[in-house]
């Protein structure tokens, strides 16, 4: 422990000195801004700006790409509350009661409380980091395939067991969604899936035009031709900040979207999207007022704002300390780290202390800049929503091809969001839910895998399921879920035999 | 017809096209799955969940009651997306999303030449210039350039 806080503060030394700090500052603006743009998620930031860094050394290289992750989270949240447009999947539950206080003139409170909640988030997850890395990233690695579908399996168990509408709707959407993201090339036998001859469909379906449709688009499909349009909202300074009320009900939801997104963020994969969606599920399982969530509930901002950068730090824990990346962005990360030299893994903390250290300091440093930053800019941001709605849609419609296109410069890509605009209209008018279909086509691809390789790995056996400790507690989590659904289904069953039976 | 009963219809058609459609694949086995395999079990849960939504959605709204009254613009936003779509790459990037945000506010939404002319210009020349030029992010200049 007491090694622990020396090396913090060495590693403090190192990240407030000015050149340091001065980076962490430019990576989290420049962050914040390429984050605000549409479908330019945290990795198409890194990506965009890594070569920016060469010229640094490592120290600071690192140190700002964090702070372009960090910042492009946080600025992808802005366009999901002001515009309806997630940047990637991690921020469509934002989508959904974000835009809804947006529309309530509370936009200004809704991106305090992003802001607030990815700091508490960040800052906490941070220190978990710190003391728990070594054996938490052990524990990651426990996580086989089987682990790994169990978990999968029971994250659209959650969110559909925790849907306002039926379960039966939800499974309906998620297994729409598992459907589409199995078009493309099939990982195990190199079969071309449901491609139809489109060579840009191997790589599957992507996540941000999918997201972009049926949320962005299908929105101004609905909003833009009613009667009366959504009126101009001119927020007040004092209407930027949170009321008591929304503080008071945002708090708990961060704290537990900061350990939900935590201890999910470990786990290898894209497991980390699973954090928000389970995040916002709980929140409105354990919520008294459950029938806010989706009208512009604090908590379903709170929560999965909290979780999903919590689960960012989560992220790092098993690239610093075994050098294994569990996520797309700390692969980057980890290329940024060889691409200046440094050797990734258990032993950079004893060979490169200031550095593992210095990184790790500003991580908090950069979480105070981040909030420093982003509280002056939330009154800017919501000038967006003066604009009367006939002249916003267009721009936000140009704002989203252009984001859905930027990702792969592909046009396939602006085509599948013009379908998908139309199915999430449609479904929105049938009153289903459209989160499961994206939470489903990002699983599709690691669940069919994950299965596939158990059976592999235990010679075509399903009891590999059963016999391993984390893959049985999972499923046996799923199992009380289903029951737990079906409840109210058996208990009018009982109802109906209890009217017929005989008194005696 | 519900709105529940026509989702439902429309489930176990999804269902069964997909099913029909990965005969094109081995299947493989219970214990050796094929790359058929997923996809049928899927195909397979989505009819089964698409009758449940039939049987139990007959106090559902009835389809006739879901207003449409805003199709005529979606129809038209439908088909600038669509023209976007088919234009990027021929037409390039400014042209097309000039001539989006043109269609969109002086003809759908019928605003004044200086309000659409303005906002064409930084649709479509100012976002090219911060992805394109600033960020390095390649957009398509098409036949002509643009």
């Amino acid at each position: 422990m007491l090694e622990t806080l020396q090396n913090l503060a060495l590693g403090f030394q190192v990240a407030l000195t000015p050149g340091v700090l001065w980076y962490g500052f430019i990576g989290c603006l420049v962050g914040t801004l390429v984050g605000v743009l549409p479908g330019v998620g945290p990795l198409a930031g890194i990506s965009l700006l890594l070569p920016a860094t060469y010229g640094l050394d490592a120290t600071r290289a690192l140190v700002m790409l964090a702070g372009i992750y960090y910042g492009a989270m946080y600025g992808g949240s802005t366009t999901s509350i002001l515009m309806r447009i997630p940047g990637e999947a991690a921020s469509v539950m934002t989508c959904i009661d974000g835009y809804a206080m947006a529309r309530k003139g509370r936009a200004g409170p809704a991106l305090t409380i992003a802001a607030v909640g990815s700091y508490v988030a960040g800052t906490v997850s941070v220190v978990a980091l710190m003391f728990l890395a070594p054996p938490l990233a052990d524990f990651a690695l426990r996580f086989g395939p089987p682990e790994y579908f169990a978990l999968l399996l029971l994250g659209l168990l959650v969110l559909a067991y925790m849907n306002t509408g039926s379960m039966l709707k939800g499974l309906a959407m998620a297994a729409l969604g598992l459907l589409l993201g199995m078009i493309g090339i099939d990982q195990m036998s190199g079969y071309f899936r449901f491609a139809y001859g489109v060579t840009e469909l191997g790589d599957g379906i992507g996540v941000v035009p999918v997201a972009v449709g049926l949320f962005g688009l299908a929105e101004i499909l609905l909003t833009a031709g009613q009667k009366d349009p959504p009126a101009v909202i001119r927020p007040r300074l004092r209407d930027l900040l949170p009321s008591r009320q929304e503080w008071r009900d945002a708090h708990l939801p961060i704290w537990r979207g900061t350990g939900i997104g935590f201890l999910i963020g470990i786990i290898p994969g894209s497991a980390h999207v699973i954090s928000t969606f389970v995040s916002y599920a709980i929140e409105r399982k354990i919520s008294k007022r459950p029938e806010e969530f989706g009208k512009g509930a604090v908590a379903g901002v709170a929560g999965p704002e909290s979780a999903n950068n919590a689960a960012t730090s989560g992220a790092f824990v098993p690239m610093l300390a075994l050098g294994v990346p569990g996520v797309p962005v700390a692969a980057l990360l980890l290329a940024a780290m060889m691409v200046h030299g440094v050797t990734p893994g258990p032993l950079l903390i004893q060979q490169d202390p200031r550095l593992f250290w210095g990184f790790i300091a500003s991580m908090y440093v950069g979480n105070v800049i981040l909030l420093i930053l982003n509280l002056p800019l939330v009154g800017l941001f919501v000038n967006l929503l003066r604009v009367p709605y006939p002249v916003l849609y267009p721009i936000v419609l140009v704002c989203s091809i252009l984001g859905v296109y930027a990702v792969n410069s592909s046009v396939v890509d602006v085509w599948i969001m013009l379908g998908m605009g139309v199915v999430g209209y449609v479904l929105r008018k049938l009153d289903f839910e459209t989160a499961p279909i994206v939470l489903g086509l990002v699983l599709a691809p690691m669940m069919e895998l994950s299965l596939r390789q158990s059976l592999a790995m235990s010679a075509g056996s399903y009891a590999i399921f059963v016999t391993r400790p984390i893959s049985v507690i999972l499923l046996v989590i799923g199992l009380i879920l289903v029951i737990l659904a079906l409840r109210p289904l058996i208990s009018r069953t009982l109802d109906w035999r209890a009217r017929l039976a005989v008194d005696t | 017809m519900t709105v529940d009963r026509v989702a439902g219809v429309t489930l176990v058609l999804m269902g069964v096209v997909t099913v029909w459609e990965s005969r094109a694949f081995p299947l493989g086995t219970l214990q050796r799955p094929g790359p058929a395999y997923a996809p049928v079990v899927v195909a397979a849960l989505l009819i089964l969940f698409g009758v449940a939504v039939f049987a139990m959605g007959g106090r559902a709204r009835r389809l006739a009651e879901v207003g449409w009254g805003e199709w005529r613009h979606a129809v038209a936003i439908f088909g600038s997306c669509a023209f976007a779509a088919w234009g990027l790459e021929r037409l390039g990037y400014r042209l097309t999303m000039a001539v989006v945000v043109l269609f969109l506010l002086m003809i759908v939404e019928r605003k004044g030449w200086a309000l659409g002319i303005a906002l064409t210009v930084v649709m479509a020349w100012g976002s090219f210039f911060v992805f394109d030029t600033m960020l390095r992010v390649p957009l398509p200049r098409g036949l002509f350039g643009l």
